[in-house]
């Protein structure tokens, strides 16, 4: 198969295609928690409860009637190790969740923008991924999987506290709204620990790419609410999209600047990064990320021409080590990773008619 | 300082250990305190979100909260009792909301801010708590138009108001 078939097939839609304001925003993604009534959350499940709420989503999964949706369930321990991770680089699950071999499952619409996650923390794990900056989209669309759900199952819901979860972190809406994006300006610039500090203090959270405990790599960020409790779903939605939308105008002060200040530096950088890109025989993950940021960047300023503006999306996910040996089709020891993933990156970028300035 | 393990690297991790009241200083390189086991490597290793939100469960029991007879609250549905829940930060079951509902106020407070939901509730297990929710909405409502004295507004809002209310003792 061609790496253009390969690619066609493998990628999810947010990795596909574009989105508003994608120069900066890669993509939009809500998750809602729900649980079941009267089953113990999976901290305390036993191997029966599982198969209950295994039994009862994918049953009622099946009577949903959600315009152009359909779903394909799968158990955990139906995937190999492999196939997990690369659900996982793809961020349609949660690292947690591939390592709930016996217990969990997950649910994939066919174009691969609405995961749901069975027995993770949480009985339900309902997410919508979107490319750009399409937060309320994403919202309307896991808000009427939620509301098909929940006219066949019981879910737990309190009063008072809302609807119940396994941490208290999460009870009430439920809602974790997140947007991933690419700031490479501020990173440049130094502006980003200000950046990232004032917006910790709004009640936001930053973390890098791949969620909790993960770093930046390729000045990627991911912003998201922290609070759950005590705001409607429209209020933490209006919250963060100010909140990014103010991001994004700093952003792009910042590339300006850099353009207007520091031009032949930055066209430095971008065409040193593209070099190694387009030549190396040996790259590791980490700084594989890094470039493609510059490139990405030379790409959004004009100083490449020719190179789809996706590329950072797709190759980001491209050169994860599960997703390297799904598309070589073999176990790959580190050292053979690096070899394999340079080549990777050559050919994808000569899919394109790459002209530098 | 050089570290004492390796006596290559300069020591940058610092660790006294006191075990049965004997006193020993460490001082290592990052590398050697990573391989010197366990008791090393955990503080080296990334902060968890688990272990600051057990940490705020615990707060409880430092000076300046009054520990209440709480922590051996045990669950009635699934046996959970309060200390495991802090040890865990991860509820049992639903219910468990209900059997430390006493201790969970404070709790909420601290990590959410807020210790009510508003926001989306269910068609099927919500109806009281959506006229509810309704109802404080209407008596904001309410309270809007007659400060900006639009009656003839107001006396429809009252008229849902008690339609609410009685639907609700009803």
């Amino acid at each position: 198969m061609s790496l253009g078939d390969f690619l066609q097939k493998a990628m999810s839609q947010w990795m596909r295609e574009g989105g508003p304001q994608d120069d900066i925003i890669l993509t939009s993604r809500i998750r809602v928690a729900r649980n079941l009534e009267g089953i113990p959350f999976p901290v305390l499940q036993t191997d029966t409860h599982a198969d209950e709420v295994i039994r009862v989503t994918q049953s009622a999964l099946a009577k949903t009637q959600i315009p152009d949706v359909k779903f394909e369930f799968v158990r955990c321990s139906d995937m190999s190790a492999l196939e997990r991770q690369v659900l996982v680089e793809k961020h349609l699950i949660s690292p947690d969740l591939a390592e709930q071999v016996k217990h969990g499952a997950v649910a994939l619409s066919d174009n691969e923008v609405i995961s749901i996650m069975v027995n993770e923390e949480d009985h339900l794990r309902i997410q919508c991924i979107m490319p750009g900056f399409r937060l309320q989209e994403a919202w309307n669309l896991a808000n009427s999987v939620d509301d098909e759900l929940e006219g066949i199952l019981a879910y737990a819901f309190h009063e008072r506290f809302g609807y119940l979860t396994a941490c208290p972190t999460n009870v009430g809406t439920g809602l974790r709204a997140s947007v991933m994006m690419h700031l490479p300006g501020l990173v440049i610039s130094d502006n980003i620990n200000r950046m990232l500090s004032a917006v910790s203090q709004v009640g936001l959270m930053v973390r890098g790419m791949y969620g909790e405990g993960s770093e930046a790599a390729g000045n990627v960020f991911q912003v998201s609410n922290q609070i759950t409790l005590g705001e409607s779903e429209e209020e933490i939605i209006n919250n963060l999209t100010g909140v990014v939308q103010q991001m994004m105008d700093h952003e792009r002060a910042a590339r300006h600047a850099l353009v207007q200040h520091n031009r032949s530096a930055l066209e430095d950088r971008v065409g040193r990064s593209f070099g190694i890109l387009a030549y190396a025989r040996r790259i590791d993950s980490k700084e594989t990320m890094q470039l493609l940021s510059d490139v990405r960047l030379g790409i959004d300023l004009g100083i490449i021409k020719g190179v789809s503006a996706g590329i950072l999306k797709e190759l980001m996910v491209m050169t994860q080590p599960a997703f390297l040996q799904k598309y070589f089709q073999q176990e790959l020891l580190p050292m053979e990773r690096d070899v394999r993933r340079a080549a990777l990156v050559r050919e994808r970028l000569r899919l394109d008619d790459a002209e530098v300035q | 300082m050089i570290c004492d393990h390796c006596k290559l690297r300069p020591a940058t991790v610092h660790f006294t250990k006191i075990v049965a009241g004997q006193k020993t200083d460490y001082h290592l390189c990052e590398q050697c305190a990573q391989e010197h086991g366990d008791f090393f490597a955990k503080a080296a290793q990334a902060f968890h979100f688990n272990d600051l939100l057990s940490s705020l469960l615990n707060m409880e029991s430092s000076p300046g909260f009054t520990s209440l007879p709480m922590s051996n609250a045990r669950c009635n549905v699934c046996g959970m009792t309060y200390n495991q829940f802090t040890q865990i930060g991860r509820f049992g079951c639903p219910n468990c909301y209900e059997s430390f509902a006493s201790r969970l106020e404070p709790l909420l407070k601290r990590i959410q801010s807020n210790t009510a939901h508003v926001g989306k509730v269910p068609q099927k297990s919500g109806e009281a708590t959506r006229s509810r929710n309704e109802l404080q909405q209407l008596r904001k409502e309410l309270q809007t138009a007659v400060t900006t004295e639009q009656y003839e507004q107001a006396a429809k809002i009252r008229d849902k108001i008690r339609e609410l209310e009685q639907k609700l003792e009803g």
